[in-house]
């Protein structure tokens, strides 16, 4: 059980190639951490390099209270779980997970009382005598974290351990890995590309971008106030919608203009905020769930707005409707039993309860 | 092949047959074991001639008449007179025991060369490993002489455990390739995982990459062994009496005794000669081209 600080970290390549700009982050005891964003945002070699396994260019690494910069992996008390598993193909799914304590000498019947026991939390007892070939991609995974979980470590490391599994598996794995946490409460860092994952399996979701951190917080923080347009876009399925506007008068009040047919007013709690942006061109972000087949009118902020369909995705329990205005897509989630036919006009309620203005020179969120 | 004949004779249209699949692929089928018939006969006419010469007494071999590809009346004396005489057990063994010491000693320096140039990326270790191909390149012919000399200054000359010094210079590189290979084809998130798990560079080594890439292990200890066995020009340049002697060189020097050549013997000594190769490839021939193919397929 440990604290994880990370500070000022950087990573260059070659001197020249910067991948991670300075990246600084506390970890709490037993909290489960996810570094999440687009391919090649340095989150991979900021968990690589807590692991041991990438040098750190500057910056300080600290783990349970050690700094850990020029200690190696081996020494540092973690474990790690890989994307492709990295199981030992010549060893038994037993002698996988004893591996790292036969290599401490570890009593045997240590040994043994601990792979029984993570295999029994894991349900792969049946499997231990089985090389990993004989496994599947589930089974190969399970036996993956058991190997750490048999070391008791300070941290637990996982490299996108999902993204070889097919769909459902995923879905099913994501679902061992949290009860994993809550039975062993080792503290975790754990790396994706999948903001599902992240918003799923996070006490805190770290979003990463170009190799710095764009924000930290838990799930619903991160979903309802993201701070820059980059974490706005990247959390949540399908993604923010982003209308180009300009910020107006209207009468005694602000409006959002985002054509010559549309305007839409500024909720009184916002004016305040918004008034420095007057007449700018600006953002108006507003998630697919809040632009809804004609719903809750009266109330406070949601606008009716009539839109010409383009194309319907029913999906089962929602239907997602595609529109545009002024040229740019837009998406809106409608309750199936809506009359959504594309090419037809719709009238659909935005709930501007939910807006959120951005800047798009600075991509931050007003 | 109903099926296809159906097929094409619901096309009456067609101008011109192009055949089935099935019929090309059966010309294709014909066309290869025609073209492997020749390469079997090819190879094995000498070897079979070897036998059937081994199988005939020296009055047979000189006789003028008979088909000379068939032993009318099959002897074992050539076996048997060679396999109690004292000189030729002395080839056998020398060939033996410095072998087995060539390829042991010949493993030992390139399974390490090997993994310190796949894996411990080190300044220069991309031309290290390449520099080592190439010296494999280099000719027999053009290392004997020079070698020559430094195993006079070891005053190793007309010993049989000079060989000990001479074939890896034959079996390292080639083993040393087929090694680095291998070991690049295993996935480096291997090494990462054992890393964490507490193992040290050696620990790595025999505990993780050694079993794993045993086919490549195997795949390079036949080629020492073969090289070492079958190597004639430097036991010849550097071996001179009949006690030092290795097989390949002993067979040919004791049986030909100025312009008398032992035929039978020459070869009945040759095919045993040969035999220790011929069953260690026969038993392994799967882990030889595993070996030798790897990195091609593997991930």
């Amino acid at each position: 059980m440990a604290q994880v600080s990370i500070r000022k970290i950087t990573k260059a390549y070659e001197g020249a190639i910067q991948v991670v700009k300075g990246v600084d982050l506390e970890i709490a005891d037993e909290e489960f951490v996810v570094l999440v964003g687009p391919s090649g945002c340095g989150k991979s070699t900021t968990l690589r390099m807590i692991a041991g396994l990438e040098e750190i260019t500057s910056g300080e690494i600290w783990i349970g209270g050690n700094m850990v910069n020029d200690v190696p992996p081996r020494d540092r008390d973690i474990a790690m779980v890989f994307q492709n598993y990295a199981l030992y193909p010549h060893m038994s799914v037993f002698d996988n997970m004893a591996f790292g304590l036969k290599l401490r000498k570890f009593p045997k019947d240590e040994i043994k009382r601990r792979v029984d026991e993570a295999a029994r939390i894991l349900d792969i007892t049946p499997l231990l005598a089985r090389k990993p070939k004989a496994l599947s991609g589930g089974q190969r995974q399970r036996v993956a974290m058991g190997r750490a979980i048999v070391r008791n470590p300070k941290v637990f490391l996982f490299d996108e351990p999902l993204s070889n599994l097919d769909a459902k598996l995923r879905v099913q794995m994501r679902t061992e890995i949290k009860k994993v946490h809550q039975t062993v409460r080792t503290t975790t860092v754990y790396v994706t590309h999948d903001q599902v994952e992240a918003m799923t399996l996070a006490d805190r979701v770290v979003v990463m971008n170009g190799g710095i951190i764009e924000q930290v917080g838990p799930p619903q923080e991160l979903y309802h106030r993201p701070r820059t347009r980059f974490v706005a876009g990247f959390i949540g399925s399908p993604a923010m919608n982003f209308i180009p506007c300009r910020l107006v008068n209207g009468g005694d009040s602000l409006s959002l203009r985002l054509s010559d047919q549309i305007t839409l007013p500024v909720p009184a709690d916002r004016k305040a905020r918004f008034a420095p942006y007057k007449d700018k061109a600006m953002l108006l972000g507003l998630r697919p769930e809040h632009l809804t087949e004609l719903r809750e009118q009266g109330k406070e902020n949601v606008v009716r707005m009539d839109v010409d369909l383009d194309v319907t995705e029913p999906m089962g329990m929602e239907t997602l409707v595609h529109f545009h205005i002024d040229g740019t897509p837009l998406c809106g989630r409608v309750d199936p039993s809506a009359p959504a036919v594309p090419g037809t006009r719709m009238p659909m309620s935005a709930d501007l309860n939910h807006l959120h203005l951005i800047e798009p020179e600075s991509g931050v969120i007003v | 092949m109903s099926a296809a004949t159906a097929a094409s004779g619901a096309v009456p249209a067609t101008p011109r047959s192009h055949g089935s699949l099935s019929r090309q692929r059966r010309w294709a089928l014909y066309g290869s074991y025609a073209a492997l018939a020749v390469f079997v006969v090819m190879f094995l006419a000498p070897p079979f001639y070897m036998l059937m010469t081994s199988l005939k007494s020296a009055h047979e071999i000189s006789a003028e008449h008979g088909n000379p590809w068939y032993a009318h009346h099959p002897v074992l004396s050539n076996y048997t007179e060679l396999l109690t005489s004292p000189a030729f057990l002395m080839y056998f063994w020398n060939s033996i025991k410095t072998t087995v010491v060539v390829v042991i000693v010949s493993m030992v320096i390139s399974v390490l060369a090997a993994f310190s140039m796949a894996r411990m990326k080190f300044w220069g270790s991309q031309t290290i490993a390449t520099g080592i191909f190439l010296t494999y390149l280099l000719p027999e012919s053009l290392l004997f002489i020079p070698m020559f000399q430094i195993i006079g200054k070891f005053g190793l000359i007309n010993n049989a455990w000079s060989m000990v010094l001479v074939w890896p210079t034959l079996a390292v590189p080639f083993c040393t390739w087929i090694m680095i290979g291998y070991f690049n084809s295993i996935p480096r998130e291997l090494d990462e995982a054992a890393l964490i798990d507490g193992a040290g560079w050696f620990q790595m080594l025999m505990k993780i990459f050694v079993p794993v890439a045993m086919p490549g292990i195997i795949a390079a200890t036949i080629f020492a062994f073969t090289v070492s066995w079958g190597d004639f020009l430097y036991p010849m340049a550097y071996l001179y009496s009949s006690n030092q002697m290795v097989l390949t060189v002993g067979v040919v020097s004791d049986l030909v005794r100025g312009d008398v050549f032992q035929w039978g013997k020459i070869m009945a000594g040759s095919l045993m000669a040969a035999a220790p190769p011929v069953i260690i490839y026969a038993f392994l021939m799967d882990y030889y081209v595993a070996g030798l193919t790897a990195g091609a397929t593997k991930g």
